[in-house]
């Protein structure tokens, strides 16, 4: 990147963290996320119990009744909140894995073929829209029969083979509206070449819209890989994330409801706070918005 | 319960709508912006009164006011009273009543007034019903009839048609219709011809005086144009910043404006009578042999439009077949209407859009042929200024890197001293402080920005700058400033400047020779003087005889010849001269053939069968 | 009108073989057929299953067979579930995720879109606040944890209804599962109607249409609504796919014998003709929706059809 377009990039930055710490709860729901992230990271590490490792002293053990198992264990005598703690920590690795995966794909197809326009972007959106009108979650598990069962790599090729769609419908109508504004031609007609077009005026206008999307993407794939582990097609046991242990809870709700409310309250907190940060971004990163 | 007085007391109170001290506020999150303060006026029976005023003077809010339509953080004080009914605290049901069967409102998109899903004959049935209490069948009757009254052609057919399918013009006739539909007593048109182009306008004007006459209805015009004051109001009021600075007779204002902001408002107006033509100078005069910088032949654009997998396409001929030489140090005008292809063939003449046909050479060398980085190279030379002053800035740079890019394209070599200097002269020879280069786009008013687009297109020196619309979106005095800023930077630099625009007054104090396109066909080329004075072709005729001159002893009896049609739709134009439907000479011949592009004894240029015949 | 009808019905039908095509290709090439899992058959007991199912036959010849066989609405045997053909499994879910669906869709329309109208009304008001915090609230929630809690907090705890369960079609059973699909698909509803509302309420044509003096009800009622529905309608479609998504799991938590369930159990089992079917039954029914939603936009909207 040339030095122009850093000092544009810089400037987006600037004005954005201007417009977003002005913005309480898009803030505070980045503090919890991160709160959890590092606890996530840091916990099953500090605790005495792995996520796999028994307790055979205390079975299906509600939380508070022994302050060995802050949050009380499974009927194998697994402390819940390690596990769900690993489940956070499998779940966001694989959904940001995923994001990112979903991310490349959906920016390179939609700016390829917003940029190229008629025919090839026709061809292209096409394939796009069939995609689309599948139930997205077919076409995952229908890849995730492909490959042995709980294979993370093939969990997250699924993940982000669907989630690339939006993006590239995003990025794709960006380009085009971009590619229309006067400010563009304007570059043209001052004899910018089409690559530094392309680096300095295109790309940092489409990088507001990514980022946003980015935070916006990442709680769809929790969501979704949660769903597939629920379904029983993600990861396996004896691994926790943070869909099968729900999974595991909604089994045993009537002699254990704990197991299904404490990962499901993480897994809602997580998804609200991303939902609100998402928002907070979107709102900083429009120039419009001020 | 307050009611309106029957229609035998209205005639007796002469006065229909009386605002005292109406003062307009917005609550906003960074507190309350007052948008009109303490306006006080009065509209008399069978009287029009014009409001003129800048964008943002607060003269929409004033009467969005009047009709209880503030948006929901608007609050209004003072009394504003119809026929004796203060409408400022009137209940909801009584203020209907007023709105629909006391005023009748026009607005200025006449597309986004009128609601997409119903035809237009229930859209004037249904306030007809409403307000006159009658049948359908009756209703449908009576819109048939005011249809008629505004000129709408087949009004039976437009009944059924919606509204995106009518042109502009037919649309605004529709909402004057609407407006009229239950016999207001009071006629709010708020920027009727705004959006429309100078024929249309023309004709929507001279409806407007007409219905007046023949109603003796109040009528209150807001308009930022005095062109438009002068042909149908009686009195004028000027609004600035929400107050009223000057009120009176339309003749009275407009001829001696008593208040240094009117003054300043007319100076800035360019008229079409005005009698400097081209910055000063004489134009055609200069002895020296010209030579063409610039020359298109026979140069043709389409472009492909409804583009869809299962679908035809279909071609629109967006500029054909024009042919043109613009010489050194020249600066010639592009006019027409909305669609005439003007914008679409300086693009071409650039290179930024693809001719289908013809070629364009510039300083000997055809730009067609050029290998792609000679044509670069070449464009430091060719510079262009565009309509929207921050759509064509990216929001993203600085306005020292926006401004310095040209610099960072054709002198790479520069050091960081030598491109900071040019960059400090360039802003200032253009009118903007060192200072604004650290700032975005956004933070810039209309004005600052359009300097910055003529910074970035001239730190180069071009030898010449295309102008495609580049005052269209400012306001009237910043409009004068940015015509002088060219003139001034023209004489200095002796570019070619290449203007397009649909103002002809502007383009008549700016430029040499003027172009008339009409439906992609040149139509004429002269020097802007006699161009002016002595139009040829017809359809020239017409242009210029609707242009708005702010002058009450001519204008309305310019608006009262304003000749109806509008421009048929460029994907089907007509055959041979494209004017025909409208021109009030077409014979025969001009629908047979394409009229040559002929060269007059005097040296202009005329596509038309009948020149010679003509007056 | 007409035309637009038939250009968006032509439109379909190239979709609808891509779909067929891939989900063949992609589920018969997957490394490890049905039998290569779990207990290792002997090989000649495998070559036999092989040629009973036609799998030892080449890909193009599969693909022919598998095509006259969707004509005739024959889907094949089904793998994992010996004794029933695919077409009988289906045959045998699909009313049931149907009815389901349907009742999710037409439930979070009559509350969605009445809610996002009120919301728009009474902008910045208390009811608005409560119901976008909802909409929120709900749209954040995923239907494997609304589902399981709804079971837990009305059936459990509070006993009002039964927790799972089919019974052959009693409402009562279907409550819970139609309110967990119904939702977010509610609460999507309730949010795009608001929005759109009050875009619409500040448009220039409702502006003029309340200077004609109609009285703010018919202003409403003839000019707003209408505009301010389509977002909704466009919405139609892709709730239609994520209502069938979501009946994966209703199916699942409340122990419903839906098509829903088949597609998951066929998956884990590499069932692949029944896959297969699922995915083209659903295909085809998304497909079908989509284009209902379509043609309704289309005689909503007199722009669309022109253009
Ligand atoms: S050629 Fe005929 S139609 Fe065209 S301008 Fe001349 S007289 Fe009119």
């Amino acid at each position: 990147m040339n030095e122009q377009a850093r000092t544009a990039v810089r400037g987006l930055w600037r004005d954005a963290g201007r417009r977003l710490t002005g913005n309480r709860i898009a803030l505070a729901a980045l503090g919890v996320i991160v709160l959890v992230a590092l606890f996530a990271l840091l916990a099953p590490a500090l605790s005495p119990w792995g996520y796999d490792s028994l307790d055979w002293e205390h079975l299906a053990l509600p939380p508070g009744a022994s302050a060995a198992h802050w949050l009380g264990t499974d009927r194998l005598g697994r402390d819940l909140l390690v596990r769900t703690l690993h489940g956070v920590r499998l779940s966001l690795l694989i959904s940001v894995l995923a994001s990112l995966v979903s991310l490349v794909i959906g920016v390179l197809w939609g700016a390829v073929a917003g940029l190229a326009g008629g025919r090839t972007d026709g061809w292209m959106m096409r394939l796009v829209d069939v995609l689309y009108s599948l139930p997205y979650l077919f076409i995952v598990i229908i890849l995730t029969t492909l490959w042995r069962r709980g294979s993370i790599a093939a969990l997250l090729l699924a993940l982000g083979a669907v989630g690339w769609l939006t993006t590239a419908r995003i990025v794709r109508g960006q380009a085009l509206a971009l590619k229309q504004r006067e400010f563009i031609e304007a570059a043209r007609a001052v004899g910018v070449p089409a690559p530094a077009i392309l680096l300095r005026h295109i790309v940092p206008n489409l990088l507001g819209p990514v980022l946003v999307y980015a935070t916006l993407i990442v709680p769809q794939m929790i969501v979704f890989e949660s769903f597939l582990s629920f379904l029983g097609l993600g990861v396996q046991e004896p691994h926790a994330s943070l869909g099968n242990l729900i999974l595991t809870g909604a089994q045993e709700m009537e002699s254990a409801p704990w197991l299904l409310l404490v990962p499901a309250a993480f897994l809602v907190v997580l998804l609200i706070c991303f939902n609100f940060l998402g928002d907070g971004l979107r709102d900083a990163f429009d120039p419009r918005a001020r | 319960m307050p009611s309106i007085p029957a229609r035998a007391e209205a005639a007796a109170a002469p006065v229909v709508l009386s605002l005292s001290r109406l003062t307009v506020t917005f609550d906003t999150p960074r507190g309350s912006i007052t948008a009109a303060r303490e306006v006080t006026l009065q509209v008399e029976r069978g009287e029009c009164l014009g409001v003129v005023g800048e964008s943002g003077a607060g003269k929409s809010q004033v009467f969005l006011a009047v009709m209880g339509l503030l948006a929901g953080n608007g609050r209004a004080q003072g009394s504003a009273r119809f026929l004796g009914t203060e409408l400022l605290r009137l209940a909801p049901a009584a203020l209907d009543r007023v709105r629909g069967a006391g005023i009748g409102m026009v607005f200025q998109d006449p597309m986004s007034s009128l609601t997409p899903h119903l035809t237009v004959g229930e859209q004037i049935a249904e306030v007809i019903r409403r307000h006159r209490g009658v049948g359908r069948a009756a209703a449908r009757a009576a819109a048939l009839a005011l249809l008629e009254r505004v000129q709408v052609s087949d009004p039976e057919r437009r009944m059924r048609q919606y509204p995106h399918q009518l042109s502009g013009g037919l649309r605004q006739r529709v909402m004057i219709a609407i407006a009229l539909s239950s016999e207001p007593q009071l006629l709010i048109a708020d920027e009727p011809t705004t959006s429309l182009d100078v024929t249309v306008q023309a004709q929507i004007l001279a409806l407007l005086a007409g219905l007046k006459r023949e109603r003796a209805m109040a009528m209150v015009l807001i308009t930022h144009d005095f062109g438009a004051v002068a042909g149908v109001a009686d009195r004028v009021a000027v609004l600035r910043e929400g107050c009223i600075v000057e009120t009176g007779p339309v003749a009275a204002v407009l001829k001696a404006p008593r208040d240094p902001y009117t003054r300043t408002l007319l100076r800035d107006t360019p008229r079409l009578d005005a009698a400097t033509d081209a910055a000063g100078q004489a134009p055609g005069t200069s002895a020296a042999p010209r030579v063409a910088a610039l020359t298109l032949t026979d140069l043709t654009v389409r472009f492909d439009v409804g583009r869809g997998l299962f679908r035809p396409h279909a071609r629109l001929t967006a500029v054909s077949a024009v042919s043109l030489e613009l010489y050194a140090g020249e600066s010639l005008g592009v006019v027409g209407e909305s669609g005439c292809g003007k914008s679409t063939l300086v693009r071409a003449a650039l290179q930024l859009l693809r001719p289908a046909a013809g070629r364009v050479v510039w300083m000997g060398q055809a730009l067609g042929d050029l290998p792609k980085g000679a044509l670069r190279a070449l464009r430091r030379d060719l510079q262009i200024i565009f309509q929207d002053p921050l759509g064509s800035l990216d929001p993203r740079m600085t306005v020292g890197e926006i401004v310095g890019e040209p610099l960072r394209v054709h002198a790479p070599d520069l050091d960081r001293g030598a491109r900071a200097a040019q960059l400090a002269a360039v802003l200032r020879r253009v009118g903007l402080t060192a200072e604004l280069a650290s700032r975005y786009p956004h933070e810039l008013s209309g004005g600052q920005c359009q300097r910055v687009g003529i910074a970035r297109a001239t730190i180069l020196r071009p030898r010449l700058l295309v102008c495609d619309e580049p005052v269209s979106a400012l306001d009237v005095p910043t409009q004068q400033q940015i015509v002088t800023l060219l003139a001034q930077l023209q004489r200095e630099s002796g570019m070619c400047l290449l203007f397009v625009s649909h103002n002809l007054a502007l383009v008549r104090q700016l430029c040499e020779r003027v172009l008339v396109l009409y439906l992609g066909r040149m139509m004429e080329l002269a020097p802007a003087h006699s161009l002016y004075t002595g139009p040829r072709h017809p359809y020239t005729r017409e242009l210029l005889a609707a242009v708005p001159v702010p002058d009450p002893d001519i204008q309305p009896a310019r608006l009262a010849r304003a000749r109806p049609g509008e421009p048929p739709s460029p994907l089907s134009p007509p055959s041979g001269c494209v004017y025909r439907t409208r021109c009030p000479h077409a014979a025969a011949v001009c629908a047979e053939r394409i009229p040559e592009w002929e060269e007059l004894p005097d040296g202009r240029r005329v596509a038309c069968h009948r020149w010679r015949e003509l007056p | 009108m007409l035309s637009y009808a038939l250009r968006r019905i032509a439109g379909t039908v190239p979709t609808l073989l891509v779909i067929i095509s891939v989900s063949f290709c992609v589920v018969r090439l997957a490394p490890g057929g049905p039998f290569a899992q779990e207990q290792a058959l002997p090989p000649p007991v495998r070559a036999n299953l092989e040629r009973l199912y036609g799998l030892d036959q080449p890909l193009t010849v599969q693909y022919a067979h598998y095509l006259r066989g969707l004509l005739r609405g024959d889907f094949g045997p089904s793998l994992g579930q010996r004794d029933f053909t695919v077409s009988e499994l289906i045959a045998q879910g699909l009313p049931l995720s149907a009815t389901l669906g349907l009742a999710a869709i037409l439930l979070a329309v009559l509350t969605g879109v009445p809610a996002g109208v009120l919301a728009a009304l009474w902008r910045n008001r208390g009811a608005d606040y409560c119901i976008t915090t909802l909409a929120a609230v709900a749209l954040a929630l995923p239907s494997f944890v609304t589902g399981p809690l709804f079971a837990l907090v009305f059936g459990l705890y509070l006993r009002w209804l039964p927790v799972a369960g089919w019974q052959h079609g009693a409402p009562r059973y279907l409550v819970l599962p139609v309110l967990t699909l119904a939702l977010p698909v509610a609460a999507y509803l309730a949010r795009l109607t608001r929005a759109s509302l009050l875009e619409v309420l500040g448009a220039h044509y409702v502006l003029s249409a309340r200077a004609r003096g109609l009285g703010a009800a018919r202003v409403l009622w003839r000019h707003a609504l209408r505009p301010a529905l389509m977002p909704a309608v466009s919405y139609l479609g892709p709730a239609v796919a994520f209502v069938m998504t979501g009946s994966l799991v209703v199916e699942t938590v409340f122990g419903l014998p839906g098509t829903g369930r088949y597609l998951v159990e066929g998956a884990i089992d590499r069932d692949y003709p029944l896959v297969m079917g699922m995915v083209v039954v659903y295909g085809s029914l998304t497909l079908l929706l989509n284009l209902i939603a379509d043609l309704i936009y289309g005689a909503l909207d007199p722009g669309v059809r022109r253009e």
